[in-house]
């Protein structure tokens, strides 16, 4: 029987993070995403030539909020950052760190853009992958500490974020004049999504330097709608919609573990068994579904979760 | 839709002028325009009174091409005209036009075939203009027939209904706006759809209103190609907004700027 192909026209495009001496940076591995012609893992019908990949998200203050089974991994370096992310480097083959800025929130630590510069500084020097690098939320402090944080990784080519569409014209001016990529977010809606994208691309900023970040919510917290969004996203930039036709990052670690279901203790909750299996599921879970909506970059933070992910990737890649 | 734009024709003074001198800049120029306008493809025509058109079209094309990306439509009465632009043409070209006439399909069916273009097919033939939705259907057919005959992918033909004068031929309007809608019933993969969008208003006043409304009403009925002056930004911004509404593209509040980004 003939098998019914779709003729895509379109095309991801690829983004790379990181440079490497040659190009300027210091960096001693780059990461693409991107470039994928058809649907995900598809490969009858087009080629994805780049992986997905995982980051591993560290924070720049000691978390309040994660459950035991997320810090025990963790326990000895989550006061410092720059171990952290050394650890991440090299206990679990991250091969992307991804730094968010929580401490500079008003509300949590109120950290100096200088303060937020040195570690970035600090954390370049003990690491060789490539960086992304989050504010905290807050969008008039991240228009401070994001603009420096830019200036001290110059010519890194970083994945900086995130840029909405009320908020996107310091970082984006700040990017464009210091070499990196950046993350457009809309809140789980496509519509914002193309909207954001061509507000930063009228700023001149290059279409193949955006990521875009759909927003998603975790297993039993709203995925079905993550997905259908992404999935349309995904339909419209492959038919040649130039302004969706970004590699997608889905924060699945800030989600997953947000879920009482993933962070609950046994104690708590006898009834839904044992508490570090269904929290590292739960991370896992989350993954899959939103790489099969054709996520490009996965922002995770539990090491088990991490690697069972990157086992079920290259699992969906040998399919080639 | 994809969006050719009209305005490289020699029967404008201008450009008629520009050919005549050799004047690269304005034709250029014109080019330019109508791509940033949002024009898909750029229709090349030398004008019906050059004396050697097979000269004005290969330097259009290398003029053209010299600046701007954009796939051309060659457009000529000649066949040797329309060659001479399709041994040189960088990117998938599209011949304007055929008929269903024996001898014009058998000379241009394996000429698209040959460099791989596109073909748009009148729907008329000897017999001058169709009368009415089913003569054009009968030239439809006949022109499917022979393209399916030579093995010309119907993926990249252009069935043109001949969009009238409103002012002369008030009746043709539904007759064109059917047609558009039946063509595509004619065989599998569906033939694609064409207007020369300008004669609708020939000889009107409030040319643009009337050009404005004529697209809307046929991209509503499933146009696929129009041939028109895509520097009338209320008549692109008109076309855009159907395909919206049709949802061909994804709404954003910017949406005709994302349109003209493609």
């Amino acid at each position: 029987m003939e098998m019914l192909k779709e003729n895509w026209t379109g095309k991801i495009n690829e983004v790379t993070i990181g440079a490497t001496k040659e190009e300027g940076g210091t960096r001693s591995s780059k990461v693409t995403v991107g470039g994928e012609n058809t649907l995900p893992y598809l490969f009858k019908e087009g080629a994805m030539p780049n992986s997905p990949v995982i980051a591993m998200e560290i924070l720049d203050t000691e978390p309040t909020d994660w459950p035991e089974t997320l810090k025990k991994p963790f326990a000895d370096v989550l006061k410092d950052p720059v171990k952290w992310a050394v650890k991440c480097q090299d206990a679990c083959n991250a091969s992307i760190i991804c730094v968010k800025l929580q401490g500079t929130h008003p509300d949590f630590g109120n950290k100096s853009a200088s303060e937020a510069g040195k570690l970035v500084e600090n954390i370049l020097k003990a690491v060789k992958v490539p960086l992304i690098i989050l504010g905290s939320g807050d969008d008039d402090k991240d228009n401070v500490v994001l603009a420096k944080v830019s200036q001290v990784a110059k010519d890194e080519r970083c994945l900086l974020g995130d840029v909405t569409e009320k908020n996107y014209k310091t970082l984006t001016a700040s990017c464009l004049a210091d070499g990196h990529n950046i993350i457009s977010e809309s809140p789980i809606d496509v519509n914002i999504a193309k909207q954001a994208n061509i507000l930063i691309n009228e700023m001149g900023f290059p279409l193949d330097r955006i990521v875009m970040n759909p927003t998603i919510g975790a297993l039993g917290y709203g995925i079905e709608y993550a997905y259908s969004v992404m999935e349309r996203a995904r339909n419209a930039a492959l038919i040649g919609d130039k302004m969706l036709s970004m590699p997608f990052i889905c924060f699945v670690g800030q989600e997953a573990w947000r879920a009482k279901e993933a962070k609950s203790t046994s104690a708590e909750h006898p009834e839904w068994g044992e508490e570090y299996s269904r929290g590292v599921s739960w991370e896992i879970e989350t993954a899959v579904s939103v790489l099969m909506a054709g996520a490009d970059i996965l922002v995770m933070r539990h090491p088990k979760a991490v690697e069972e992910t990157r086992k079920y990737i290259d699992k969906l890649m040998q399919k080639k | 839709m994809l969006i050719i734009g009209e305005l490289i024709n020699g029967m404008f003074k201008d450009i008629g002028k520009a050919i005549n001198d050799r004047d690269k800049k304005v034709i250029q120029k014109i080019a330019q325009d109508q791509v940033a306008s949002g024009a898909g493809m750029l229709d090349v025509n030398t004008g019906p009174y050059e004396k050697n058109p097979k000269d004005a079209m290969k330097w259009l094309v290398d003029t053209i091409q010299e600046v701007c990306e954009a796939p051309l439509v060659l457009d000529s009465t000649k066949a040797d005209v329309i060659e001479e632009g399709l041994k040189i043409a960088r990117k998938k070209a599209m011949i304007n036009s055929t008929n269903s006439d024996d001898s014009r399909l058998d000379l241009l069916v394996p000429m698209a075939k040959k460099y791989k273009a596109s073909l748009i097919g009148l729907t008329m033939g000897k017999t001058g203009i169709p009368r009415d939705k089913d003569e054009r259907m009968e030239h439809a057919a006949k022109i499917v027939t022979k393209c399916q005959e030579a093995g010309f992918d119907l993926n990249e033909l252009y069935l043109d209904p001949i969009v009238l004068p409103i002012n002369v031929a008030q009746a043709q309007g539904t007759e064109v706006l059917e047609s558009i809608k039946e063509f595509k019933l004619l065989c599998e993969p569906q033939p694609k759809t064409v207007v020369g969008l300008s004669n609708a208003s020939q000889g009107t006043k409030n040319r643009p209103l009337i050009n404005r409304i004529y697209l809307v009403m046929a991209i509503a009925n499933g146009l696929s190609a129009a041939i028109l002056d895509p520097l009338d930004k209320g008549l692109v911004d008109a076309a855009i907004t159907a395909e919206l509404i049709l949802n061909k593209n994804i709404y954003c509040d910017s949406f005709l700027e994302a349109y003209r980004k493609k």
